[in-house]
């Protein structure tokens, strides 16, 4: 693997005072009757200083596993065979401090969460406690993870409600008092409270209207630049990742298959996965041919297929494929893929539409 | 496209509102209508598939409900055959819950965990007696898993957890095949599988459409899946249909301000392209609406006029086939409402 040559080069690139969060050959197994799922299985990624990154694949590929395992809330029987997720906590605007949070007594992770790294959950509806008012839903996280006093705790929870558009009136209200969209952005507030420098939203506008989705989109990618925080935004929705994200990295089958920023990304997809992710989004207007989708069933995580994980379904395989992984490789500045399609690094734009075109 | 004298109609809503009681601060209860005068009509022959598009809150699971007679509405009439529903006989209720199918939104939902997922094919075989044997039943099985797409030899046998999402959705839709029915009411029925896999489940109800002659009525909050579909599309807005028409006039002439703030707020998988203004929606709770009142989407409307305060706005007929209830097309023909 080209991992250490991958992160040299990031290192190069943008300065330490720019990553946020390294992530070295992280793998992340659960124990079943069956063997070991290997749900998160090699991940390389850097994240940098306010940017929004979006992560992108399928259900089962491992998505949720990798934003819960940096957050070091890997829970029996799934747990860490290897790897480290270095975080750079700020010191001042030059230096920072790197810590591996996986590797973190829980006692001292309990001060990274929240306060460094935020989490907005899946299904807002589903993680307030019904019996909770909302003040003291956010209130316990801030007494939780801070040293705050009482009025400044309130002061900051009404401070966050605002941010995110909601009347002050809320925090004395119930969660089945309000609307999905009104919950999701209470989640957001949270997330927001303690000033983090990183927050992995996982898939948080899925269960919303198209409106509402628009709304708390804008809101997020404009806190995030108000509090220059570091976005990881997971969704399998192609169309809000083009909307939000700066760089994009793909997924597939618990290995990052393809990172690049998010225009070429789109306009030059590498991978042939993420090609058919994008030719697989229906578009409004323009001619209403049957698209195909990507043919095929996503491969158990209890048996991996041998060489790239995507040659059973990949229409370009060639029979390397079946044997070698993939290396993951800079193509082209910042442009990273792991395929056998791309042994060298592109020379310029050309060559690579050509092969596309194939 | 609702012509409610056009009897070639399988399934029709005819006026149907359903008015929820629902509790306030304080003591006064309020109510709220949340499928408000709503008509619409399933055909037959052709089969065609109708999206109805809405965003959650504006009444379209309750439609469902109410198409599929689970729901009685409080007012109107809905008519399987030119009968009302509440009226049927006992084997006319029979034959309408097998030519009426319904899909659910969540795929694991639907099963029960404990049972193999192909329970669900071999009660429905039993229920409405589609075999003789057991040989007959397991080919009809395989049959109808082969036509949606799935290896029988994949599913039959397995558990819901065993299964993917679509996998699961698929076979619901073998189920149905195995009834032949005449209509499919889905209710959001890719809004919980992957992009990838969905392309599958929407070619699967087009090839119903054209193979089977089955007509589908396609619940859905995804303008562009209802675009990847085509055939007539109504807007639902809080319980009233503001817009309807076929899909191609509603994308290419979006007239009711709802339908245009849907169209804006549709994030595009274009990266160059992003959203260039914010929105200005307000999130808040759905407006208390009676039947006959002012028109639903008054708060929220930029172009909201006094009259639009005042009372409810007809559908107009912007052109041939095409209506939207709103005042602004005051100057062209006003739809007649039928009683």
């Amino acid at each position: 693997m080209n991992v250490q040559a991958m992160a040299q080069t990031k290192r190069q690139g943008t300065g330490d005072a720019q990553t946020l969060m390294e992530i070295k050959d992280l793998r992340i197994w659960y124990r079943t009757t069956r063997g070991n799922a290997q749900a998160v299985d090699g991940v390389d990624l850097t994240f940098k200083r306010n940017e929004v990154f979006g992560l992108a694949g399928e259900s089962g590929c491992g998505k949720t596993t990798l934003a819960r395992g940096i957050l070091g809330m890997t829970k029996l029987p799934g747990f860490v065979e290897s790897g480290e997720a270095i975080y750079y906590r700020s010191v001042s605007d030059s230096s920072s401090v790197g810590r591996d949070l996986l590797t973190m007594p829980a006692r001292e992770m309990r001060q990274y969460r929240w306060r460094d790294i935020a989490y907005i959950p899946q299904g807002a509806m589903n993680v307030l406690s019904p019996v909770t008012r909302i003040e003291k839903q956010i209130l316990d996280a801030i007494y939780e993870h801070s040293e705050m006093s009482k009025e400044e705790a309130r002061a900051r929870m009404f401070e966050c409600l605002e941010m995110v558009g909601l009347e002050t009136t809320v925090a004395r209200m119930y969660p089945h008092e309000l609307s999905g969209g009104m919950k999701q952005r209470v989640t957001i507030a949270a997330a927001i409270s303690l000033r983090p420098g990183l927050i992995i939203a996982d898939e948080p506008t899925t269960a919303l209207d198209v409106n509402v989705q628009q709304v708390i989109l804008q809101e997020l990618k404009e806190i995030t630049g108000q509090l220059g925080l570091t976005l990881i935004y997971v969704t399998h929705d192609m169309a809000v990742h083009a909307e939000m994200a700066d760089r994009m990295g793909i997924m597939y089958s618990g290995q990052i298959v393809e990172v690049a920023p998010v225009i070429e990304t789109f306009k030059e997809p590498l991978h042939p996965y993420t090609q058919g992710l994008i030719s697989s989004i229906p578009v409004i207007g323009g001619d209403r041919s049957r698209m195909v989708g990507i043919p095929g069933n996503a491969p158990s995580p209890l048996d991996w297929p041998s060489g790239c994980r995507f040659h059973p379904r990949c229409p370009k395989v060639m029979d390397i494929c079946r044997e070698k992984q993939p290396p993951m490789l800079e193509v082209a500045p910042e442009r990273f893929v792991a395929c056998h399609l791309y042994p060298t690094p592109l020379s310029g734009a050309a060559p690579a539409s050509e092969e596309l075109e194939k | 496209m609702t012509d409610p004298k056009d009897n070639t109609a399988v399934l029709e809503v005819r006026n149907v509102s359903k008015i929820f009681n629902v509790p306030t601060p304080g003591f006064e209860r309020e109510y709220i209508a949340a499928v408000d005068q709503v008509s619409l009509a399933l055909r037959e022959k052709p089969a065609q598939i109708v999206s109805l598009v809405g965003e959650s809150g504006s009444g379209k699971t309750t439609l469902a409900r109410i198409m599929l007679g689970l729901t009685p509405p409080t007012r109107g009439q809905i008519l399987y055959r030119g009968k009302q529903v509440s009226d049927l006989k006992k084997d006319e209720w029979w034959d309408f819950r097998r030519n009426v199918q319904p899909i659910f939104q969540d795929p694991f939902g639907i099963y029960n965990p404990f049972y193999r997922v192909d329970r669900a094919l071999d009660m429905t075989i039993k229920n409405f007696g589609l075999a003789s044997s057991q040989d007959e039943a397991l080919a009809l099985k395989s049959e109808s898993l082969r036509a949606v797409d799935l290896r029988p030899e994949d599913v039959i046998g397995r558990y819901p957890h065993q299964l993917s999402g679509g996998q699961c959705q698929r076979v619901m839709l073998a189920r149905t095949l195995l009834l032949q029915p005449k209509i499919i009411i889905a209710d959001e029925p890719v809004s919980m599988i992957d992009v990838a896999v969905r392309m599958l489940f929407l070619n699967t109800l087009l090839d119903f459409r054209d193979k089977y002659d089955i007509s589908s009525l396609m619940i859905t909050h995804d303008l562009a899946t209802a675009y990847y579909m085509g055939g007539p599309m109504l807007v639902l807005c809080f319980g009233r249909v503001v817009e309807s028409g076929d899909i191609e006039q509603l994308i290419d002439k979006p007239s009711h301000a709802y339908t245009q703030q849907l169209l804006k707020a549709i994030p595009s998988p274009d990266p160059e392209a992003r959203w260039e203004t914010r929105a200005n929606v307000k999130i808040t709770d759905r407006p208390l609406t009676h039947e006959g009142d002012k028109c639903v989407y008054v708060e929220r409307c930029p172009y909201a006029m006094p009259i639009c305060s005042q009372r409810r706005p007809p559908d107009y007929e912007i052109e041939e086939g095409h209506y939207a209830a709103c005042f602004l097309y005051r100057d062209k023909p006003e739809r007649r409402r039928t009683e």
